[in-house]
């Protein structure tokens, strides 16, 4: 059976020009129309519409059960592994819907990394666990990619001399950039991250933001956070979402109330829906 | 910090009072009703525990004691007799059960696998056949070793595959005999594995296939293993379908070719002997007790040292 192909070429040679002369004009990666998620007929985030630029660092924030995880695994479908889970609307990729017939849920994943809460390295040495990515992509240069990965994610001086020893016994921030790096070596267009941070102390949490702003020169991130410091600090761009009742609150639902550039949002927002947020009035 | 005024303290003071009374209250002795009680109890669990050491050690040592006099290279090197319990011992059982075994690894060990990884990785919980298989191989897994050696006699032996009595058809036999345990194990051990290593591959583009085979697999081998060794040592001890399916209790020549000829194993020639009327061939039976004992209990050890040595935490 051959493989639907999501034509990317020469998005790669745009980026990387792209990255200086953003403000001129910015080239969108997602579009999201009316993009409705349920499990098991149950809303959990509704009527999304969104555009999501290139090389640039677009936050998702809000309250606990607005939907942001779910908003963030419809991207790289991994909303799939939930048998349950059905999606309507369109999530546009390079104009292509990522849930149209023809499309192959591995075939997204090789081109949308993610990042986890909780950092999940494998029970493998640090070299394995990045190279298990080229490999079965049936990438040659292995071992450049593993050096070239551990080096954009800042952990090459740390681990060079451990690259055998298993990926436990490094710490939950050095684990947390050791996935970064496992994504980054098979070549994303995009990175997905879903609260990175959460699981780590202040150190580990400010190394990872810094890493994140030097990534976004070569990929464009998306990253679910709690912290709103968090997403002002990176973020180029910030959605705000809220958990909705339903009338007789039975049901409750997450919505997205506005999304601006981070800048905005966080000193003059329009709707004070978001500014009773991140000024810690309520949330 | 500055000193609390004068009320404060002495609201703290009488906080303090009252939570060290409370504490007293709770965490002091308890009534002796129930410290009598609770050490009954302990007492009746540690009579339960020392009863069943109990069996198996006299069981060894009975065995050991009555099969002294058989001890010697003849119980490995001699094939059985009838008139001569001086020359008599296990080869024929032995080579037969070694046979056996290879036979039941060869089969349980893809078809466990494949089936756990089926039944964990692959099958919707929520349709109704996946839940029959399920609910079946538990039930399997506690069914008489006697129906699956009547199982082997007609599908086996006879009927489909007309295998005659062969250790063919003893491995296949005994394979579904222990099958349904292989497949808990297994499936056991895939679950073990955190759905986050699953999710971290399938999010780097590789396949279901390629997440089970390089990550959920490698990560659960120790649990497989454990289990197929477990699943074997049980395989290895029963005698009740192999009497159906054809192990006779009086082969003398070794049977290299599984597919042809007569063929015993260790459990009915250690029956066999312990039923001649001549005490002597008793003693070789119990000679024969201790040696599969020992065979069987370093098996399990080394499936609980694999288990330890090799358990992953998450």
């Amino acid at each position: 059976m051959k493989k639907p192909e999501i034509d990317v070429s020469g998005v790669r040679e745009a980026g990387a020009v792209g990255s200086g002369k953003r403000k001129g004009a910015r080239e969108q990666i997602f579009e999201l129309r009316d993009l409705t998620v349920k499990y098991a007929g149950q809303t959990a985030v509704k009527g999304v519409t969104m555009e999501i630029a290139r090389n640039e660092i677009t936050a998702l924030i809000g309250p606990s059960g607005c939907g942001k995880s779910t908003l963030i695994r419809c991207l790289n479908r991994m909303n799939d592994l939930i048998p349950t889970a059905t999606v309507e609307g369109q999530c546009l990729y390079h104009g292509q819907d990522l849930y149209g017939p023809q499309i192959d849920p591995v075939e997204v994943r090789k081109r949308i990394g993610m990042v986890f809460q909780k950092p999940n390295p494998f029970p493998k040495s640090i070299f394995d666990n990045i190279a298990f990515g080229p490999r079965v992509l049936g990438y040659e240069d292995v071992e450049e990619r593993v050096e070239r990965a551990l080096k954009a994610a800042a952990l090459w001086d740390e681990v060079k001399d451990r690259l055998d020893s298993n990926a436990y016994g490094m710490s939950g921030g050095q684990q947390q950039r050791l996935c970064i790096a496992r994504c980054i070596a098979v070549d994303p267009d995009v990175i997905l991250m879903d609260e990175p941070c959460s699981a780590l102390d202040p150190i580990s949490t400010g190394k990872i933001e810094d890493l994140m702003i030097e990534l976004k020169d070569e990929f464009s991130i998306v990253i679910v956070t709690h912290n709103m410091q968090q997403a002002a600090r990176v973020s180029d761009r910030t959605a705000f979402l809220i958990v909705e009742l339903s009338a007789s609150e039975k049901e409750r639902w997450g919505e997205l109330i506005e999304y601006d550039e981070t800048d905005r949002i966080f000193t003059n927002p329009s709707d004070s829906r978001t500014e009773d947020y991140v000024t810690g009035k309520v949330g | 910090m500055p000193r609390m005024p004068g009320p404060m303290a002495e609201r703290t003071r009488l906080a303090t009072a009252g939570a060290h009374a409370a504490v007293v209250g709770n965490l002091g002795r308890q009534p002796r009703g129930d410290v009598w009680r609770g050490n009954l109890f302990f007492a009746l669990l540690l009579f339960a525990v020392g009863l069943a050491l109990l069996g198996l050690v006299a069981l060894i040592v009975q065995s050991a004691l009555k099969g002294a006099p058989a001890f010697s290279t003849d119980l490995f090197t001699e094939g059985p007799s009838r008139v001569n319990p001086d020359q008599a011992g296990f080869r024929p059982a032995i080579i037969g059960s070694l046979y056996l075994i290879a036979g039941v690894v060869l089969l349980i060990v893809p078809l466990g696998v494949g089936a756990a990884i089926y039944l964990e990785e692959y099958a919707d919980g929520t349709r109704w056949w996946n839940r029959v298989i399920e609910l079946n191989i538990q039930n399997l897994a506690a069914v008489p070793s006697i129906i699956y050696g009547i199982l082997g006699l007609a599908f086996f032996v006879r009927g489909p595959l007309d295998l005659n009595f062969v250790v063919a058809a003893g491995s296949l036999t005994l394979a579904l005999l222990v099958l349904p345990t292989v497949i808990l194990a297994a499936r056991e051990a895939i679950r073990a594995v955190p759905s986050s290593i699953r999710e971290g591959s399938l999010a780097l583009g590789a396949t279901q296939w390629q997440t089970i085979r390089r990550q959920v697999l490698p990560a659960s081998i120790p649990g497989i293993v454990t289990g197929v060794i477990l699943a074997v040592s049980r395989a290895l001890g029963e005698a009740a379908p192999l009497l159906l399916v054809g192990a006779a209790t009086f082969v003398t020549a070794d049977q290299p070719n599984p597919f042809e000829g007569g063929y015993t194993a260790m459990p009915v020639q250690i029956f066999n002997y312990a039923l001649q009327p001549q005490d002597e061939f008793r003693v070789i039976a119990a000679a024969g007790v201790v040696v599969m004992l020992i065979v069987l209990l370093a098996m399990n050890s080394f499936a609980v040292w694999l288990r330890n040595r090799y358990e992953q935490q998450w």
